[in-house]
């Protein structure tokens, strides 16, 4: 503190002179155009960044889709109109990933699909479950808060390395199965226990910021309703059923949202604990984006780009008809 | 609020400084990744030659080996290059090396010395350029643990035979992982270079008639079925080829002994020594033999001058002092990297170890290379290699977790390998 | 305060139950104990592995504790020599060091008595003794003898990256969000759910892309190219705006009438009164950007500017990885990030809680 005192004390009149000359600024321009224009003054610097670093980039990426060859300039590289998409949808049998040009990006819609279902629904369950608890009155409740969140804050990479550690042959969790008098098992290599730990270690490394969401929605429940619904004599479980439940459904419906997005987005984690294995079987969409189009000796920047376009509307078609969705059970 | 603000006008302050540096030396930098103590080695070798040239200093920038793979590429096809880089797809990003023979003093030197590895380097058509020059000389193939096989009573195959088959290492090394409870009898290195040693001794061609590389013939065939039998029935390590992504090895599993045949490559032998030392007797023995031979692949990193440059003549300086007979021993002999100078094999390398296990399996490999195929040296100088080996690699895998039929397999690889050529040529 | 009494008011709620709170707090206790063994355990274990040796590391079963050989000095002999328990021929334990190995035999020498003859032993009759012992090596190696890995200099690149581009995320998301909640003007529907769509799109399917635009600004190995690009967060945004949103217009109103320009507004009202969002946004940002890797290993390519998430990877080379260093250096980015949420976490609930994110 001492130190930040000191640099406070340099940097104050700098920092004064600074925000001060930006009002003069401002309070010309202000002059100028009126109270209301100045917004577009607030939005300009965000809007900047994200224009040319996230909007271009993806009209690039739009461009890049139609586009083939290897080279990486796209100036120079060859317009090819759809034949990117077509490639991607070339299919005998939508059902059958063996029978599509592109087996590997069908195989990582279903995986994602899969993935997606049980993930979301794992996450939702067990950040409920979770909230509900620290929302009681216990003991070291900040302790248990964080110990629960802590996770979060755990980079992908390293997450997956230590359940790589944890479930390898000869890791902690065989260990303490041989200890209870159990068999050693290969916990990734089996294609559903592979799947089962892929959910399983997203939602350890997750489903603490969900929980805190739902957690801060339970808090601001009133009271009073509580008080109301114990004077006509409702039971714990009534009082989650008819209290609890319809007025935490908007936050839930925040938490479903967000985890939805997150869960398609899904890469890292996977990508070093599984590497999409066994085989291709916990393999999803952005991985499949990602080898295309970066990690192979050929790099088909064209192909990647135009199954993120696919990745990308889904997204949007999905997320809307959420959206639908809550504005309709908001307003029932 | 303010304080926090205080602290980021000084943090502020402090990354615009940052770039301030003092410019009477050329500065050139090396893009490079480790795998042991090269890295070391080559910077103390460095700090030498800046002390005699003090106008030149050289800066080593180690990133992780994927950057060399994914990354590097796309900064050299945005001419955002480092001015030197260690490099091991060597023929697919020979468009963007420097052609150094304008400011080597002596190019003849290079042409005797390095003359049949200088091809590898080269865009096909060019048989002129000197871009660099293999900082090691990898060639693949099996190591065993001696020890394992005498514990267990069976005869080592290599002992008995000079040209011992897959088949043979298989059985003996079931019946000693049978004998002694060991978990994995073989393993290989999840790689498609490491398949096409073995495929190739078992007769596959990897070329057509018209130089298209193909792996629709018997011999490719053949290896593929064994070596997807070998994970249905416990031969083969279950794990390290289904459940990774890109590259995997079994270092940790031979290092503590639970493993019996191993194949991997002559690079392993300084990985061994350090993490192994004399704890047991590990060896390494000549590839297995079938219908095509009894090859292993050659390949190996190079380190080469990036055509960006704005510095040739610091480059071709700092390349012809790590090049020079001396001082190319001595990384060789600290790093245990086998070198691919003419001179060094005449000569000998002095190998800086006291441990006479290491010492013998690097002269295993040294020994290997004439017995090298030529299909074997042809497939490492094509420069599409690595299309084809990670086709190999992934495709494969997944017919042994039964994803594919082995000819559904085969014809994946062949259909991705050639999906790729058609855009590189479109 | 006001999350305090909730709390206590739902508490007595749940109490009306009488002989049923027993059953049900039992039942709380255990989940959150089992939740905390599955949610903290492994994070412990981590900690704990990164003080093994890398032959230690192998072991299995894992040892809880990090175990090393014991090395004795023995007299005639240059280097420590490792410690075995011996059970000679006939049945009989011993402490013997081993000189050397030849094959299955080792030949070993009783260090109480270095100058009798050799006892050759069989290696499966001998086992290792061992200690516990920190394996403080994986730690002051990669700070100090190992070259390559230049810890201050990522450690620095690494604070400057996250807490500038944290700063600059508060502020440029703050006034986008005043804006989008405290005017009307042509647009800003459409500029919002633009903002927000993009939460959508992950980097990672636009790499490429991103990439070209960084080098033809000229950010490539600069650290403004990691710094910049990911300040523009929509969640940033989304979290901020519901907050401003409860902020009442009539403060804004009142600020004018005294004639404070819209600067003033926002930094003298808008900007206190939206703390607890800020404090939020300000872990997430610090979390983010201390942990991110792939973005920044395609911007940095020279040692200088490195982040510790790309200098750490620096580890893994073609053919191995140096797990114990890795593991150490792990550990050792935890702290940082560990201490800030400490310093921070009180804010989290409330600022969510507050931030009307519902």
């Amino acid at each position: 503190m001492r130190l930040i005192d000191i640099l406070d004390r340099i940097t104050r009149p700098l920092l004064l002179l600074l925000v001060m000359s930006v009002d003069r600024i401002l309070t010309l321009i202000q002059g100028r155009v009126g109270i209301d224009k100045m917004g577009y003054f607030f939005v300009l610097p965000n809007l900047l960044i994200f224009g040319i670093f996230v909007l271009f980039p993806m009209l690039l990426n739009l461009y890049y889709a139609m586009t083939g060859g290897t080279k990486l300039f796209p100036a120079d590289r060859p317009f090819v109109g759809l034949d990117n998409f077509a490639t991607l949808f070339d299919c005998d049998d939508f059902l059958s990933p063996n029978s599509c040009q592109e087996d590997l990006f069908w195989r990582g819609i279903f995986n994602t699909i899969q993935f997606v279902v049980l993930q979301v629904s794992a996450i939702v369950l067990f950040s409920l479950l979770t909230a509900l608890a620290l929302n009681r009155r216990i003991i070291a409740r900040g302790f248990f808060r964080s110990v629960f969140f802590y996770p979060v804050l755990l980079s992908p990479v390293v997450v997956a390395l230590i359940w790589k550690w944890v479930l390898q042959y000869e890791g902690v969790l065989n260990a303490i199965v041989e200890l209870f008098g159990g068999e050693s098992m290969r916990w990734l290599l089996d294609t559903n226990w592979a799947m089962f730990w892929v959910v399983f270690v997203s939602v350890w490394a997750l489903m603490g910021f969900y929980t805190l969401i739902l957690l801060a929605g339970l808090q601001s429940i009133p009271p009073e309703l509580y008080e109301a619904s114990s004077i006509d004599g409702a039971n714990t479980w009534q009082d989650f059923r008819f209290v609890t439940m319809p007025l935490l459904m908007p936050t839930m419906f925040v938490v479903l949202v967000l985890s939805l997005i997150r869960a398609v987005q899904m890469f890292d984690h996977i990508f070093v604990l599984t590497g999409g294995g066994p085989g291709t079987r916990t393999q999803l969409m952005v991985q499949y984006i990602y080898t295309t189009g970066f990690s192979n000796q050929i790099q088909l920047f064209g192909l990647s780009a135009a199954a993120s376009m696919v990745l990308g509307v889904s997204l949007l078609i999905l997320t809307l008809l959420q959206l639908r969705l809550g504005n309709q059970s908001s307003l029932a | 609020m303010r304080k926090i603000l205080a602290l980021f006008v000084i943090l502020t302050l402090l990354a615009s400084a940052l770039p301030a540096m003092t410019q009477d030396t050329v500065e050139l930098r090396i893009r490079w990744y480790n795998d042991g103590n090269e890295g070391e080695v080559l910077r103390d070798l460095l700090d030498r030659f800046e002390a005699d040239n003090p106008d030149i200093s050289v800066e080593i920038d180690t990133v992780p080996y994927s950057a060399i793979l994914e990354n590097l590429p796309l900064d050299l096809a945005a001419g955002e290059g480092p001015d030197m880089a260690r490099v091991t797809d060597l023929g697919g990003l020979a468009q963007y090396y420097l052609d150094m023979t304008p400011y080597l003093s002596d190019p003849a030197y290079w042409e005797e010395n390095f003359g049949p590895f200088l091809n590898w380097k080269r865009v096909p058509g060019d048989d002129s350029s000197i871009p660099g020059f293999m900082t090691q000389l990898t060639i693949t193939g099996p190591f065993i643990n001696r020890t394992l096989f005498e514990q267990a009573g069976v005869e080592v195959p290599s002992d008995m035979s000079d040209s011992v088959t897959w088949e043979e290492w298989a059985a003996a090394s079931v019946a000693v992982a049978e004998a002694l409870e060991i978990p994995y009898p073989m393993a290989m290195d999840r790689s498609g270079h490491r398949f096409a040693g073995p495929a190739i001794s078992m007769g596959a061609m990897y070329f057509d008639d018209m130089g298209h590389p193909t792996v629709m013939d018997e011999g490719f065939r053949n290896m593929a079925e064994t070596f997807v039998n070998w994970h249905l029935d416990g031969t083969m390590h279950p794990e390290m080829w289904p459940l990774s992504e890109g590259y995997a090895n079994a270092y940790e599993e031979f290092a503590n002994a639970e493993l019996a045949f191993y194949m991997a490559g002559s690079w392993a032998v300084g990985q061994f020594s350090e993490a192994i030392g004399d704890a047991f007797d590990w060896q390494a023995v000549p590839n297995p033999c079938g219908p095509g031979g009894c090859t292993g692949l050659p390949g190996g990193a190079a380190l080469v001058g990036i055509v960006t440059t704005e510095h040739p003549e610091e480059v071709a300086r700092v390349m012809e002092y790590l090049t020079s007979q001396d001082v190319l021993g001595e990384f060789g002999a600290r790093t245990l990297f086998i070198q691919a100078h003419a001179g060094l094999s005449e000569s000998g390398i002095d190998w800086n170890t006291d441990l006479q296990l290491a010492k013998d399996a690097l002269s295993v490999f040294v020994g290997q290379v004439g017995t090298l195929t030529q299909t074997a040296f042809d497939l490492q100088a094509y420069i599409y290699n690595r299309n084809v080996f990670n086709a190999t690699r992934d495709r494969l895998t997944q017919a042994l977790v039964g994803e594919l039929t082995l000819d559904e397999a085969i014809e994946r690889i062949q259909d991705d390998v050639d999906t790729a050529l058609a855009e590189v040529s479109g | 305060m006001q999350a305090d009494k909730i709390s206590l008011g739902q508490f007595l709620s749940l109490r009306s139950g009488g002989k049923r709170v027993n059953t049900a707090d039992a039942l709380t206790y255990l989940y959150l104990t089992i939740g905390t063994i599955l949610m903290f355990g492994p994070v412990l274990w981590l900690v704990a592995s990164s003080f093994k040796t890398q032959a230690g590391l192998l072991k299995y079963p894992p040892p809880l504790l990090p175990y090393q050989q014991v090395q004795v000095e023995v007299e005639g002999y240059d280097d420590p020599l490792p410690l075995f328990n011996v059970t000679m021929e006939d049945g009989s334990a011993r402490e013997l060091a081993q000189v050397r190995r030849v094959g299955i035999e080792a030949q070993m020498v009783d260090p109480a008595d270095p100058g009798a003859e050799r006892i050759k032993v069989n290696i499966s009759q001998r086992e290792p003794v061992e200690e516990v012992k920190l394996a403080w090596e994986n730690y002051l190696d990669p700070l100090i003898e190992i070259d390559y890995f230049d810890f201050i200099t990522y450690l620095k690149n690494s604070v400057l990256v996250t807490s500038i581009a944290t700063v600059i995320t508060l502020i440029i998301n703050s006034m986008a969000a005043f804006a989008l909640s405290k005017y009307r003007f042509k647009g800003r529907d459409a500029i919002f759910v633009l903002f927000i769509s993009t939460l959508m799109i992950p980097i990672t399917v636009i790499l490429v892309p991103v990439f070209l635009v960084i080098t033809s600004i000229g950010w490539k190995n600069n650290l403004w190219g990691v710094i910049i690009p990911g300040a523009a967060t929509p969640t940033g945004i989304f979290l901020l705006r519901q907050y401003m949103l409860t902020i009442p217009d009539e403060l804004l109103d009142a600020a004018r009438i005294d004639g404070g320009s819209e600067w003033h507004i926002y930094w003298r009202i808008i900007l206190p009164l939206a703390r607890p969002a800020l404090a939020v946004l300000a872990i997430f940002s610090v979390m983010w950007r201390w942990n991110d890797f792939l973005w920044p290993l395609i911007v940095l390519s020279q040692n200088d500017y490195f982040t510790l998430q790309v200098g750490l990877n620096a580890f893994q080379g073609e053919l191995q990885i140096q797990w114990h260093y890795v593991l150490a250096m792990t550990v050792v980015t935890l702290l940082p990030i560990t201490l800030v949420f400490a310093f921070l976490q009180r804010f989290i609930t409330t600022g969510i809680a507050t931030t009307g994110m519902k």
